[in-house]
């Protein structure tokens, strides 16, 4: 983790007619961080995610990705980050391999690197003897591990998840987690929601959104002595629990 | 480029291995064509009759033997009261009533006129008009038998009669495969592109797929072309397996006009049915609005197209659909290049309207696509 910052949001706002998903949303995250983004269902963790990953235009408030303009270097963003959505997105009926080949052509991949990382990424994976299988049969565990491999498989500098363990065993989970602490150590910095508060102890910094607000920032340590609560759990409830919004307006 | 190889490689994979996107492309063809134009027949045949018959004379004989004779009609009841038959109308038994009056032949011999009575049962509109159409005809030919009969006899007053002969030119002899069979071509084609490729694109949206291809630097452009390549390359295909596999082989139908024109043809308008195929993605979110969607413009451009009714003899509202349709233009060109044999000059105009509305749909589409990204 350094000190440069590669995500530096001010005021970003996203409005829907007369309802504000995303208000004022103010922020720096720093290369290599873990950066957690907690919130009730509905607080706006996937509208505000949208609009740094390029899928959605803020209606105010301006914010650099990786030194690039969200309004105008889009493109750019988009060569450097990797995303990994809530709902499982990639091809079911494509192999595996098919799958990486594919997303890492598009992204940019030379020809003459993609069969070698294809081969590293298989291993460290272990799932060579899944590699020609159609992705659709593989277990989701497995399907969220190759998701996240492939977000990151062409470098990025920055790579966004939203809730990427749902569903998903407490056992694949930490798995998980191992595969996002060596791509932090690697120097990428993750930007992951979720709803597990262990989860959010991982992390080396958190967010709490309320309500389409940022209603606290800071590492989990300092997080629970300002609520002065034992646990992330207790903190996520002092903050949610006064929420007026519910997850059917959205 | 690299990208497009990319984007293309992904789609013809997942085209390969749904088997029933492999079955929609070589089956339907082949299936509709061979038995559409078996059944979409204007010739009609088996027209039920009710004969009411009062005058039992060997001339009301002879002109019964006529009719059934004739192949059209085929003799439902033979009754002796009009009443009788009026019951097989309403059960719909039947489709036509002749009453012969009594004294028919003893009018026709002593006045020389008689008068016969048709009903005709208009529920089934095409059996009703074309039935009634051949019975008159066959009654015209009866009264000109008889004329003749008696000229020949009596050797009294020569009436002349007009007989028109008619002779139809390109389709000699009216056949029905040939004047269905290229239709029916396009409209395979037609759905065959709009129907797969809105389907396919909303179906990545559905499954969230494209929201993985929109944070990837993969351009709008790039995207379009991935989808649109491949559906042009089975619009192709389908039209050459139905063109060459089945209109040649079982129907013996050739094109008598350059297959270059024809080809060319098909490609512009393939660009331009695609391009609708991605207007209608860009407004649906979930395949069974695009499927309806689909549909609804399916039915109206092959209803409106003249596949099944002449463009002619639309009223002038509908004819405005028609030639807004780019479905009309293509059976117009398919039927005059392979039955009449038309070259590139004589269907300059089609081949500028067909262009046009390629860059119009899919401009429009290209435009719509922005927004939703």
């Amino acid at each position: 983790m350094t000190n440069e910052v590669v995500i530096k949001t001010d005021k970003l706002t996203k409005q829907y007619g007369d309802f504000v998903a995303a208000n004022q949303i103010t922020l720096e995250v720093y290369q290599g961080e873990i950066f957690g983004f907690l919130g009730a269902n509905g607080a706006g963790k996937t509208t505000a995610m949208r609009m740094l990953c390029g899928l959605s235009t803020p209606s105010s408030g301006s914010a650099t990705i990786g030194g690039f303009d969200i309004y105008k270097e889009t493109e750019q963003i988009k060569k450097n980050i990797g995303y990994m959505s809530q709902k499982f997105s990639l091809y079911e009926d494509l192999t595996v391999m098919e799958n990486i080949r594919f997303f890492g052509g598009i992204y940019g991949v030379p020809d003459k690197d993609l069969k070698e990382r294809m081969r590293s990424l298989i291993e460290t994976l272990g799932l060579k003897s899944e590699a020609d299988k159609l992705v659709g049969s593989l277990p989701l565990g497995w399907k969220q591990k190759l998701a996240f491999s492939v977000a990151i498989f062409h470098e990025p500098k920055i790579v966004f998840l939203d809730e990427p363990t749902g569903g998903v065993d407490p056992v694949t989970r930490r798995q998980f987690w191992d595969l996002i602490y060596d791509a932090s150590d690697k120097g990428i910095t993750i930007f992951v929601t979720t709803h597990y508060m262990d989860e959010a102890e991982y992390c080396n910094r958190v967010t709490m959104m309320v309500d389409g607000y940022i209603k606290a920032l800071d590492t989990p340590y300092k997080l629970k002595q300002q609520f002065s609560a034992d646990s992330m759990d207790d903190v996520f409830y002092e903050l949610a629990r006064n929420a007026k919004r519910r997850e059917d307006q959205l | 480029m690299r990208t497009l190889r990319f984007l293309l490689q992904k789609e013809f994979r997942q085209i390969f291995r749904n088997s029933n996107i492999l079955r929609m492309i070589i089956a339907m063809p082949i299936i509709q064509l061979l038995v559409m134009p078996l059944a979409a027949d204007y010739e009609i045949k088996n027209i039920r009759i009710s004969l009411v018959d009062h005058d039992r004379s060997p001339n009301s004989q002879k002109l019964k033997n006529k009719i059934i004779a004739s192949g059209y009609f085929e003799l439902n009841d033979f009754n002796v009261s009009f009443d009788e038959s009026y019951e097989q109308f309403q059960r719909n038994n039947s489709d036509l009533i002749m009453e012969i009056p009594k004294d028919f032949e003893k009018s026709l011999v002593v006045d020389k006129q008689a008068n016969l009575f048709i009903a005709v049962n208009a529920i089934n509109g095409t059996n009703a008009t074309v039935g009634s159409a051949y019975l008159n005809r066959i009654i015209g030919s009866f009264n000109r038998d008889i004329r003749l009969d008696w000229i020949t006899s009596n050797n009294s007053v020569n009436t002349a009669t007009i007989e028109v002969s008619s002779l139809n030119w390109f389709n000699p002899f009216l056949n029905y495969p040939s004047f269905m069979v290229p239709g029916i071509l396009v409209i395979l084609v037609t759905m065959v592109g709009a129907y797969m490729c809105a389907l396919n694109i909303v179906k990545e949206k559905e499954v969230g797929t494209i929201e993985q291809i929109n944070v990837t630097p993969v351009k709008k452009h790039h995207f379009i072309l991935g989808k649109l390549i491949p559906f042009w390359a089975i619009g192709i295909f389908v039209f050459t397996l139905g063109l060459f596999g089945v209109a040649w082989l079982v129907y013996g139908i050739v094109p008598l006009g350059s297959l270059l024109t024809l080809y060319v043809f098909l490609a512009i308008y393939l660009i331009a049915l695609l391009g609708i195929g991605l207007i209608i993605s860009t407004y649906s979110n979930t395949q069974q609005q695009a499927m309806s969607l689909a549909f609804f413009c399916m039915m109206v451009f092959l209803l409106m197209s003249g596949l099944f009714t002449p463009v002619d003899s639309m009223p002038e509202w509908a004819k405005w659909i028609a030639i807004a349709n780019p479905v009309t233009y293509f059976i117009d060109v398919v039927r005059l290049v392979v039955l009449k044999g038309s070259g590139f000059a004589a269907l300059k105009t089609q081949f500028l309207i067909i262009s046009l509305m390629a860059v119009f749909f899919n401009t429009w589409a290209v435009l719509n696509y922005k927004k939703t990204m």
